[in-house]
């Protein structure tokens, strides 16, 4: 599955673009604010039917303008795919694929698999647990609707559970059997979400660990470690036992909404210990698993999308990252570098079909074409 | 044009009443308003009798909380009706349903909700405790549990479950699944993988209409 052809209008600083694509690496160089990001938005869109970045849709209208329009021409399976967006302020958000519009956007996700890699990734290493429960519960949900139904069910019966909690404060009474029925139901859908997530990182972790090495290539050893509450089994007994505890402060205190994903290097939590690079390629990891997963699962090879991932990585990193994104595994690739240095000298080696553009204040110029039927 | 400027207090009175009807907004309420006044005083009087006694005289039957002219409903009171079986359901807009599939011929018990803390709705404010008495005083076999197929509806359910394990009686839920003259490829997965785990002997699919 590649992007052929992608063109914009009126998306955040794209006036207008119309550019072909090469199905192997494409890279994105340019300056500061030029538009690189905009533009992996912008075909991210296309996958997510949403941004990456601003998930409100009508900031994306470039500035004194009333619409915007992605249009994205992809070849699956020698197949040609058109996926139209369109958004006209103080409108519903237009999907068509191939002339045929979407009547839900849920039927949409999934047709163009894709893993998009941003320095706003950082936030799974420096923010709070319920960043890395999100990204636990991303990957799962884009192959597995149950997982996705039931944690929405948990989250609703954590709810009703929390407003019973603060009901009996309020009125100063306690009802066992009220509880009860929450406590179990809490319990059944924990039992299940918690199976789902340690099976999940059990098969996550030799991925990731790969490709830690590799892009490393060295010996830091790197860990995932699911923290939960309970065991898959135990959860009606330890969320009965927390009964008074939450009827103290008024909610629920056990469950697996209080999960988290440790993430360490060498035992210990990367986020005090890892340098910048570290975390950097600790993050790649991560993303370029989530890769491999979803590769496995759809059966086809997505796209991967690289914004800044130079930044902050030494030179041996970046050969090896290169390395890896040019090998058969991966499909297209699109990577952002603010200079065509570090690109030009790496795919001089690799055999690989590339193209390279220079994104300008919204426009783009291809600059070198490495495909082979040219 | 000032909608809301009357030259007349009663007319202004009269709307306002209108306008607090669900669906209805100030507007609509004016032109019912007025086309009231341009009826017949006794055709005015029957509609305006009819909502009060409406509201007076209107019983929620005793046995099953339906709404009824008489201190028990005209489905309780029909003894050809099956007594032994009573489907649970949550409003009286349910009962309208099920009995318009002409497929039920027992009983009805109208829950009055479903159980959510968040709307403050606990098992105190619905019909659970009459449930209750009519299962241990009445010749039930059956209990038809047919709630709305969400989480609350679900949670609802096994309150009412664990309410009556203690009674030898049949608890069963209604069926879930692909929906008559739906395509499969359009049911959604969820539905589709329990009807798939609850699939049932093609045999008793045949003589159902």
């Amino acid at each position: 599955m590649y992007l052929k052809r992608l063109s914009l209008v009126n998306f955040k600083n794209f006036s207008e673009l119309d550019v072909t694509l090469s199905k192997g690496i494409n890279c994105f160089v340019g300056d500061n604010g030029e538009g690189k990001t905009n533009l992996f938005d912008s075909i991210y869109y296309l996958s997510f039917c949403k941004s990456y970045f601003n998930p409100a849709d009508s900031q994306n209208i470039r500035h004194h303008n009333d619409f915007f329009v992605i249009q994205g021409e992809f070849s699956k399976a020698d197949q040609s795919e058109k996926i139209y967006c369109g958004l006209k302020r103080n409108h519903k958000k237009q999907f068509k694929r191939n002339g045929n519009e979407y009547q839900r956007l849920a039927e949409h996700i999934g047709l163009i698999p894709l893993v998009m890699v941003s320095p706003a990734d950082a936030a799974l290493i420096v923010d709070g647990s319920e960043e890395r429960r999100k990204y636990i519960n991303g990957v799962i949900s884009q192959f597995d609707k149950l997982y996705l139904n039931n944690l929405i069910r948990y989250n609703k019966v954590l709810l009703q559970r929390n407003s019973l909690l603060k009901e009996f404060a309020r009125n100063k009474r306690y009802d066992e059997e009220a509880l009860d029925i929450w406590d179990q139901q809490l319990a059944e859908l924990a039992g299940y979400i918690h199976n789902k997530r340690s099976g999940f990182i059990n098969e996550l972790l030799p991925i990731f660990q790969y490709y830690y090495d590799f892009i490393a290539a060295g010996h830091e050893k790197v860990d995932l470690i699911y923290q939960s509450q309970g065991i898959d089994t135990n959860w009606l007994e330890i969320i009965r036992n927390a009964r008074q505890k939450d009827r103290i402060l008024q909610h629920s205190t056990v469950g697996i909404h209080r999960d988290d994903l440790k993430l360490t290097l060498t035992g210990y939590p990367i986020k005090r210990q890892g340098s910048q690079g570290q975390q950097k390629t600790f993050l790649l990891a991560l993303k370029l698993a989530q890769y491999d997963f979803l590769k496995t699962i759809s059966k086809i090879k997505p796209m991967i999308l690289l914004d800044d991932v130079f930044d902050k990585l030494d030179n041996r990193r970046v050969t090896q990252l290169i390395k890896l994104v040019s090998e058969e595994h991966f499909g297209q690739t699109f990577i952002t570098d603010k200079s065509e240095q570090h690109l030009a000298g790496i795919l001089a080696h690799i055999p690989i079909e590339h193209r390279v553009f220079r994104v300008n204040d919204g426009y783009i110029t291809m600059i070198e074409n490495g495909d082979q039927e040219n | 044009m000032n909608y809301n400027q009357y030259t007349s207090r009663l007319l202004e009175r009269a709307v306002n009443e209108f306008a607090k009807l669900p669906g209805i907004g100030r507007k609509t309420a004016l032109r019912l308003v007025l086309h009231l006044l341009k009826q017949p005083d006794e055709d005015v009087e029957i509609f305006s009798h009819s909502l009060t006694s409406l509201k007076k005289e209107i019983f929620h039957c005793a046995k099953c909380h339906n709404i009824s002219d008489q201190e028990v409903c005209s489905i309780c009171s029909n003894n050809k009706r099956d007594a032994s079986l009573i489907c649970v359901v949550e409003n009286i807009r349910n009962v309208m349903a099920i009995e318009a599939t002409q497929q039920f011929n027992g009983l009805y018990h109208v829950l009055g909700g479903v159980i959510s803390p968040m709307d403050g709705i606990g098992p105190a404010d619905l019909t659970m405790d009459s449930l209750v008495g009519r299962v241990s005083s009445e010749e039930v076999k059956e209990v038809i549990l047919a709630l709305s197929a969400t989480m609350e509806g679900d949670t609802t359910n096994l309150f009412i479950y664990r309410k009556l394990g203690d009674f030898d009686i049949n608890i069963s839920t209604l069926a879930r699944g692909v929906a008559i003259g739906d395509e499969l490829e359009y049911t959604d997965e969820i539905t589709l993988g329990r009807s798939i785990l609850h699939r049932t002997p093609f045999r008793s699919s045949l003589n159902n209409s």
